[in-house]
């Protein structure tokens, strides 16, 4: 027992300090940028950027290959946050309107299911055969869901206003668009 | 001599690794689109696999059987086999980072790889001198890598051939597969002891 526990200890003690020597020596100097941004992403992976993930992404916004507008899930926060990183004018025409969340209409609903597997964090709950339903504060507005329903039921529409979300009016222009 | 030779035939070519034991199958189809990338999946399976059976072998006849707790050989092995992965991936990324993208997720899951695993638990079932463990894990390596190429070779061949249209894709490298596991068949004529 005491045999067990001591070695199976030791040997996790030296494979952890090779390891670490090893991560010392064979360091990769990559991009601090990089990473940084790569913590600010949703990290859910939904591909809407049209890169391999949050990590493709990542990499093309601190290459500067990208616009910082490329996030639908991360939307107009995420938009703020990485001009400020970047240091560049965040583009506000292209995020503009309100955040958009999944609705399931009950009435066109037929359970297909097939919503639920598409989505990314999980938000759509209901099992096969059953009216499915969005957890609206799990849902990131990704419009994933949204190709894949086969009668239409599911929809991106703006938040309800409530008293945490509400905010000024933009101003009008009073000659019309 | 002769012995070790023998033991370099029998496991790269009688008794392959992928296509007589039927281990390792994830990378044989995952990794096997392109011959650069199959190449580069061969070399650090190559390292990690030989490594990982010498190192087995090591820690079973060292540290486990004298302590009688060959109970705990599975839960050891996989941590060595863990941490060599983790070497090798550290490794590959500072060595040949364009390697490291076409690798991409396969390059850690060599962890989950069962030819390293499986090698290492056969290896220690047989009376195997160090010399012949190294010789053991590095011929199935080598094995493995033969096949992987060979099925690049194929699949970039098959990519331009005119299949017919049910069998386009998996189908077809499937059918190639099991045609390569049966000309492998034809190694069991060769002596292996």
């Amino acid at each position: 027992m005491i045999a067990a526990v001591v070695s199976l200890t030791l040997l996790g003690i030296a494979l952890g300090w090779v390891l670490g020597l090893a991560a010392r020596y064979l360091r990769v100097e990559s991009n601090p940028l990089h990473e940084e941004i790569q913590q600010m992403l949703p990290g859910v992976n939904c591909g809407q950027c049209g890169y391999p993930g949050c990590n493709g992404a990542a990499e093309a916004l601190a290459d500067g290959k990208a616009a910082v507008t490329l996030c639908p899930p991360g939307g107009p926060t995420l938009v703020q946050a990485l001009a400020a990183k970047l240091g560049v004018a965040a583009d506000s025409a292209a995020s503009n309107g309100p955040p958009l969340l999944a609705h399931v209409n009950e009435a066109t609903c037929i359970g297909c299911a097939h919503c639920g597997k598409r989505c990314p964090t999980d938000a759509i709950i209901g099992a096969p055969k059953q009216i499915h339903g969005v957890i609206q504060d799990a849902c990131i507005g990704c419009g994933l869901c949204v190709e894949v329903c086969p009668t239409e039921c599911l929809q991106l529409r703006p938040i309800a206003s409530t008293l945490k979300t509400w905010h000024w009016p933009k101003p009008a222009l009073s000659f019309g668009v | 001599m002769r012995d070790y030779l023998f033991i370099l035939l029998g496991t790269a070519l009688v008794n392959n690794v992928v296509l007589v034991r039927f281990l390792g199958l994830c990378p044989f189809m995952g990794v096997s689109n392109k011959v650069d990338s199959a190449v580069g999946m061969g070399l650090a399976t190559t390292f990690v696999l030989t490594l990982a059976v010498s190192i087995c072998w090591l820690l079973e006849r060292y540290v486990l059987i004298p302590l009688d707790i060959q109970f705990l050989r599975i839960l050891a092995f996989i941590l060595v086999i863990a941490a060599l992965v983790q070497f090798t991936e550290m490794f590959v990324r500072k060595a040949s980072p364009a390697l490291y993208q076409v690798l991409g997720i396969y390059l850690p899951l060599i962890t989950t790889n069962c030819a390293v695993f499986g090698m290492a638990l056969l290896n220690i079932q047989q009376p195997h001198s160090l010399l012949e463990s190294l010789l053991f894990g590095f011929g199935s390596a080598l094995g493995f890598t033969l096949v992987l190429v060979l099925f690049a070779g194929l699949r970039e061949r098959l990519a331009l051939a005119s299949v017919p249209e049910t069998f386009v894709g998996a189908p077809i490298g499937f059918i190639a597969a099991g045609l390569l596991a049966l000309a492998f068949m034809g190694f069991v004529g060769l002596p292996t002891r």
